[in-house]
């Protein structure tokens, strides 16, 4: 009785809450859902973020951070990655609008960064690996190796990502499927550049600073 | 009274309908931008400069880090405060949460395990042996 009247009494004028109104429209669930799977990505990143701060001392005589990275190159790399942001941004508003050819052309600009600043990243192995600084040298260079070398795949396969989609632009159009999955892409990518922020400042920032 | 309160799907914007004064999305991005560059530059130059002491260099990095990745999410991912928004902020709030307990929580158990497993020095192996 008590609860009839309740409802009875409820203001009519309200919005019904998202409860009553049924399962919420698909692009939210998904999104939503994504943005669980970036947070548990996060939570994972943090673990080798965890482990490179206890070995970042443990160079086992080898080279040290200082000795190294190159900042300028880290300058680059973060630039990139940062404007790539901005151009991914810009891109999803073209998408929202269904404007084809500034979405082409922001998704191409948010590639050739994102490719550039891989680019920067394997010629930075490479060198640190040509002169000996290996992940086998030193707990600090595996922890290094795996911390950056994570969120280098993670690019790599934005990048992948990114290429599938415009190909599927391309084919299928404006798609709900395919605004859903561009809209995922998006908090991917934007996801990507905050662990970069937590990785240049700690990685490379305190690692050379006096 | 057809329109149902439901979520907002993260990363989407404020939609004019819900919100009128909404100011607009490429004027958002880029002050995102701007203030990202802003504090990239500051943490590079507080990185290199013999200005500051070196003592809280590090300290003003993580603070630095933490308001970028703030910007980032406000004005690249659109988190709000809004109703609409509360399940995207709670998600996002107990990931900082396990975050900030496996880094701080590593950290502090490894600094003290490698205070209390410290070998012990020659003098105090002697002093052990006089006994």
């Amino acid at each position: 009785m008590n609860i009839s009247v309740a409802i009875d009494s409820a203001p009519q004028d309200a919005l019904p809450s998202a409860s009553e109104a049924g399962p919420a429209p698909k692009r939210i669930v998904v999104a939503y859902g994504f943005w669980i799977f970036l947070l548990s990505d996060i939570v994972m990143f943090s673990a080798l973020f965890a482990s490179y701060a206890v070995l970042v001392h443990a160079t086992a005589g080898g080279p040290t951070g200082a000795q190294l990275f190159n900042q300028v190159t880290v300058a680059i790399e973060t630039a990139c990655l940062l404007v790539s942001s901005y151009t991914c941004g810009l891109m999803s508003l073209a998408i929202n609008s269904r404007r084809y050819l500034r979405t082409y052309f922001g998704a191409l600009i948010t590639f050739a960064l994102g490719a550039a600043f891989l680019t920067l990243e394997i010629r930075e192995f490479a060198s640190m690996i040509a002169i000996g600084a290996t992940p086998e040298r030193s707990a600090f260079l595996s922890a290094f190796f795996t911390l950056v070398g994570c969120h280098g795949l993670h690019v790599t396969l934005g990048l992948i990502w990114l290429a599938v989609m415009m190909v599927q632009v391309a084919v299928m159009g404006f798609d709900a499927t395919v605004q859903r999955r561009l809209l995922c892409f998006s908090l991917f990518w934007h996801a990507l550049d905050i662990v970069w922020v937590g990785l240049f400042t700690v990685v490379y920032l305190m690692g050379v600073s006096p | 009274m057809t329109e149902a309160r439901y979520d907002r799907a993260p990363g989407d914007r404020p939609s004019r309908e819900m919100q009128a004064s909404a100011p607009a999305p490429l004027f958002v991005y880029t002050t995102g931008l701007f203030l990202a560059v802003l504090l990239t530059a500051t943490s590079f130059w507080a990185a290199n400069t013999s200005l500051l002491w070196p003592g809280g260099v590090a300290l003003g990095l993580a603070v630095l880090a933490i308001a970028q990745m703030g910007v980032h999410l406000v004005f690249f991912l659109h988190v709000t405060t809004g109703p609409e928004s509360t399940n995207n902020v709670l998600a996002l709030a107990f990931g900082v949460l396990i975050v900030f307990v496996v880094v701080a929580g590593s950290m502090w158990i490894m600094a003290d395990m490698n205070q209390n497993m410290m070998m012990p020095s020659a003098e105090s192996i002697n002093l052990h042996m006089q006994h």
